[in-house]
């Protein structure tokens, strides 16, 4: 299965968010290792370089490590995948405050509407 | 390493220009779009790389050689139309390959053969149009090339197909060869690029990085072509 991309933005950004959500989800836990480049851009239908390049970048990050000859992990660091988890809540939050706004609601009555709609799903 | 290059080249037919002082370098390692409308000159410029075209002015090479015996041993290509023998067996077929090119590899072929389900016993001609160009590109594919160049190889089928025909692009060709593949269907090649070449009235009209357009332009190389070579 092809992964998916939005047409609006480079691949190699879409990649990155892509292992860092399964990072952060448990598909790939800390320590594990990661397959090839060459099997990973199979795996998504991409170029090898773009794939070359989103790793790159998660090891620049630290997310990804790798080893001199046997390949990519992933970090063992509990912080650092709790920290990536944090990040990608607050983006998601934003983007639905965001949302709101266009809907015309303040960011008060946003709460108000969380708090009810908990509550409506609990009854 | 540069595996191409092609200095002021140009091609006319009947004195009309096709191509015009094209100055082309593409290095190893890297899957190409050429892209342009019809008549831009997409399969001249592809048929002079095969030297199947001599150039009017101008030179191509390949890793250094100029276009001939030696060059041929090194590129691997895609005609768009059928050139095959429609009464012969595909099994007899990868024999001739077998036999022309030394480096075929006849196990890749028949490998390929299988994932895509198509039986090496039957003739050639009793296969749908799809089924033919798979066969095509499927013996493109086996050798283990420096330069692939396919004209329009995903032209003719159908989506779930052109998936794994892409796939099959992306897992066999060697690391340190280069694909130039010319096409209409921009979105579905896009991903696998990593280079796009946009081609116009016989001129290049930009060189780039598919990540790098697509970062500029915050848009996708398809809608690009769109609004580049708007009617």
């Amino acid at each position: 299965m092809p992964w998916d991309f939005t047409s609006d933005r480079p691949i190699f950004l879409q990649i990155i968010e892509k292992i860092q959500l399964e990072i952060v989800s448990g598909r790939y836990r800390p320590g594990d290792k990661l397959p090839s480049v060459r099997e990973l851009a199979q795996e998504a239908s991409v170029n090898p370089n773009t794939m070359q390049k989103a790793l790159s970048e998660l090891e620049r990050t630290g997310l990804v490590y790798s080893h001199r000859t046997s390949g990519r992990f992933i970090t063992e660091d509990a912080a650092m995948v709790s920290g990536l988890r944090a990040e990608l809540a607050e983006k998601v939050v934003a983007q639905f405050l965001l949302d709101l706004q266009k809907l015309g609601f303040q960011k008060e009555s946003a709460l108000t509407l969380i708090t009810n709609f908990i509550k409506g799903d609990e009854k | 390493m540069t595996l191409l290059e092609c200095k002021g080249l140009t091609k006319k037919y009947c004195g009309y220009p096709a191509l015009s002082n094209v100055d082309l370098q593409i290095g190893s390692g890297h899957i190409i779009g050429l892209l342009g409308p019809n008549g831009s000159g997409k399969t001249t410029l592809i048929k002079l790389i095969a030297g199947l075209l001599a150039p009017t002015e101008g030179t191509v090479s390949v890793v250094g050689c100029p276009i001939g015996v030696k060059s041929k041993g090194m590129v691997s290509y895609l005609p768009d139309y059928s050139y095959l023998n429609g009464s012969m067996k595909v099994k007899d077929i990868i024999r001739l390959f077998e036999d022309f090119y030394e480096d075929f590899d006849t196990a890749r072929a028949y490998d390929m053969l299988a994932k895509l389900d198509i039986n090496p016993g039957k003739k050639l001609k009793t296969f749908s149009k799809g089924a033919k160009e798979k066969v095509q590109l499927i013996l493109v594919m086996s050798r283990r090339a420096k330069l692939y160049v396919l004209d329009e190889p995903i032209a003719g089928v159908d989506p779930a197909a052109r998936d794994y025909i892409l796939q099959t692009i992306l897992s066999n060709y060697e690391e340190d060869a280069s694909i130039l593949i010319s096409t209409h269907l921009v979105s579905d090649i896009e991903k696998i690029l990593d280079e796009v070449i946009f081609i116009r009235n016989g001129s290049i009209l930009t060189h780039a990085s598919v990540d790098g357009l697509r970062q500029q332009g915050g848009r996708s190389i398809d809608t690009i072509f769109r609004e580049v070579f708007k009617c």
